[in-house]
């Protein structure tokens, strides 16, 4: 396995903040092992001052301090160093794309693995379970989900949804080419969506982190959207890389609407499937 | 006008961010047309539409100006001269090696681009080495990242209310502190023209 590059020298002198940043990185890989070092500074920068500012601590020093000692705090920190932010069926081209020009090579395997990375809460597994199960692939096929956030991974688990987003997802689906009616696959109850538990009854929802771990499985098709935004270059090679050595043969790499592979180091090992969908398939 | 500010023909101006939500389209326009050739400095542009439209920002001022003009790719470099837009429904920042880079956080002020987020981004980016300047608009996104960029010892310039179609946020930012400048298009494009003089030389 790739080990991460170390940060190459900025060209101008760091701000105190951006020292006491990069100390708090090092700090909570050292103790809690979660390696935030990699991400890109500006979004990590507002979240941790967001962080401070709601837990009412003076400084990022300050917060470090605490987070050393107290593991509590740490899982709080987490949900703001983390981003679940994600909607069913977002950017419905790309579940579109899917139907349209990814199931049909998934059917010519007898079983079929599907490994959705940084699945956040979930949104996207039960879109994915939703959109397997209608295109007849759901009952061959093993997804994995896999996040660093404990706790968006155990409400990933529950599938439960605020009811106020289902008119938002509703319309989503259909543009991405459901061929039912969105309501049968949810019951309604208080200000909850609860969604049908066994599109994701086969799903394996694990602990890991594309900075740290190493592949597990061999899949067809890997989604990642919206992660690696949040990842410098080298760790958004590493994940890459991580993609790249899990996908079988020609297998196929989903992205988010915005993200590309064009500034990677492994622009010339996936080719452009569906270009406009960001959906890539591993090159011969 | 900033008292401390040093001479523009003295200050290398590495780049200029721009912000803008209603009107926002017409006033860049009168501003960046016919931008003379080559131009070198690169400009980065939030402008504000209704999130979940596609954005065609890039291809209509593709259209109509001489510069290269792109929607702003995550990890894509800033390139000398070329005019770039935030995609919708994703925070734009800079950072520090000079690339952009993507978020999905919450909306900053209901706007997601956020001005404010481009702005205060850039200002850690480039320090003392750029400009902003906010246009016509609706709310008050930017105001705060004009700030920031005055902070770090950056130009700021604001679109004269008076003239704005939405006088809203440039007068929300003259608000929370003093701009560089504070003008009529016709001369904000001139302080544009002399920041480019300033960055070729």
């Amino acid at each position: 396995m790739n080990r991460i590059a170390t940060p190459s020298p900025l060209p101008s002198p760091l701000s105190n903040t951006e020292i006491e940043l990069r100390l708090l990185m090092e700090a909570i890989y050292l103790k809690y092992s979660y390696d935030f070092r990699n991400y890109t500074l500006a979004s990590q920068k507002r979240r941790v001052l967001h962080a401070l500012a709601q837990l009412g601590l003076p400084s990022i020093s300050a917060l470090q301090e605490k987070v050393l000692r107290d593991p509590g705090l740490f899982g709080r920190l987490l949900q703001y160093l983390t981003i679940p932010v994600s909607e069913m069926f977002r950017d419905p081209g790309y579940f579109l794309a899917l139907r349209q020009h990814v199931v049909p090579i998934l059917h010519t395997y007898p079983s079929v693995k599907v490994w959705v990375a940084g699945c956040s809460t979930g949104e996207e597994v039960f879109s994915l379970a939703i959109l397997l199960r209608e295109e007849g692939l759901l009952s061959r096929t093993q997804i994995y989900a896999t996040d660093i956030n404990p706790d968006s991974l155990e409400k990933a688990r529950q599938g439960i949804f605020p009811i106020e987003s289902i008119r938002g997802y509703t319309a989503n689906y259909q543009r991405a080419g459901g061929r039912n009616s969105f309501s049968d696959y949810y019951t309604a109850a208080y200000e909850a969506a609860r969604f049908d538990p066994s599109l994701c009854a086969d799903v394996i929802f694990a602990d890991h982190s594309l900075a740290t771990d190493s592949v597990f499985a061999e899949t067809q098709l890997v989604s990642c959207r919206n992660v690696l935004i949040y990842f410098n270059r080298e760790l958004q090679d590493r994940a890459l890389g991580l993609f790249h050595e899990s996908l079988c043969h020609r297998g196929f790499l989903g992205l988010g609407a915005k993200e590309s592979i064009d500034f990677s180091s492994y622009s010339e090992r996936f080719d452009a499937h569906a270009k406009p969908e960001r959906i890539y398939r591993k090159a011969t | 006008m900033n008292p401390d500010a040093t001479p523009y023909a003295a200050r290398r101006i590495e780049a200029a961010v721009l912000g803008a939500s209603a009107g926002g389209i017409d006033a860049l326009l009168r501003m960046l047309h016919d931008l003379p050739l080559p131009w070198h400095l690169p400009l980065v542009v939030v402008l504000h539409l209704p999130e979940g439209h596609e954005s065609h920002l890039a291809e209509i001022f593709a259209e109509r100006l001489q510069v290269p003009v792109h929607e702003a790719a995550d990890k894509m470099p800033l390139a000398p001269g070329h005019v770039y837009f935030a995609p919708p429904g994703y925070h734009l920042s800079i950072e520090r090696n000079r690339r952009f880079s993507l978020s999905c956080e919450p909306p900053v002020r209901f706007s997601r681009p956020s001005i404010d987020v481009l702005m205060a981004s850039a200002a850690d980016a480039y320090g003392p080495a750029l400009a902003g300047i906010l246009l016509t608009g609706a709310n008050d996104d930017g105001a705060e990242g004009l700030q920031r960029i005055h902070l770090a010892g950056g130009i700021t310039a604001v679109q004269d209310p008076n003239e704005a179609q939405i006088s809203i946020m440039p007068e929300a930012a003259i608000a929370l502190h003093s701009p560089d400048h504070v003008l009529p298009l016709r001369e904000l494009r001139a302080l544009l023209l002399q920041l480019e003089s300033a960055h070729v030389h």
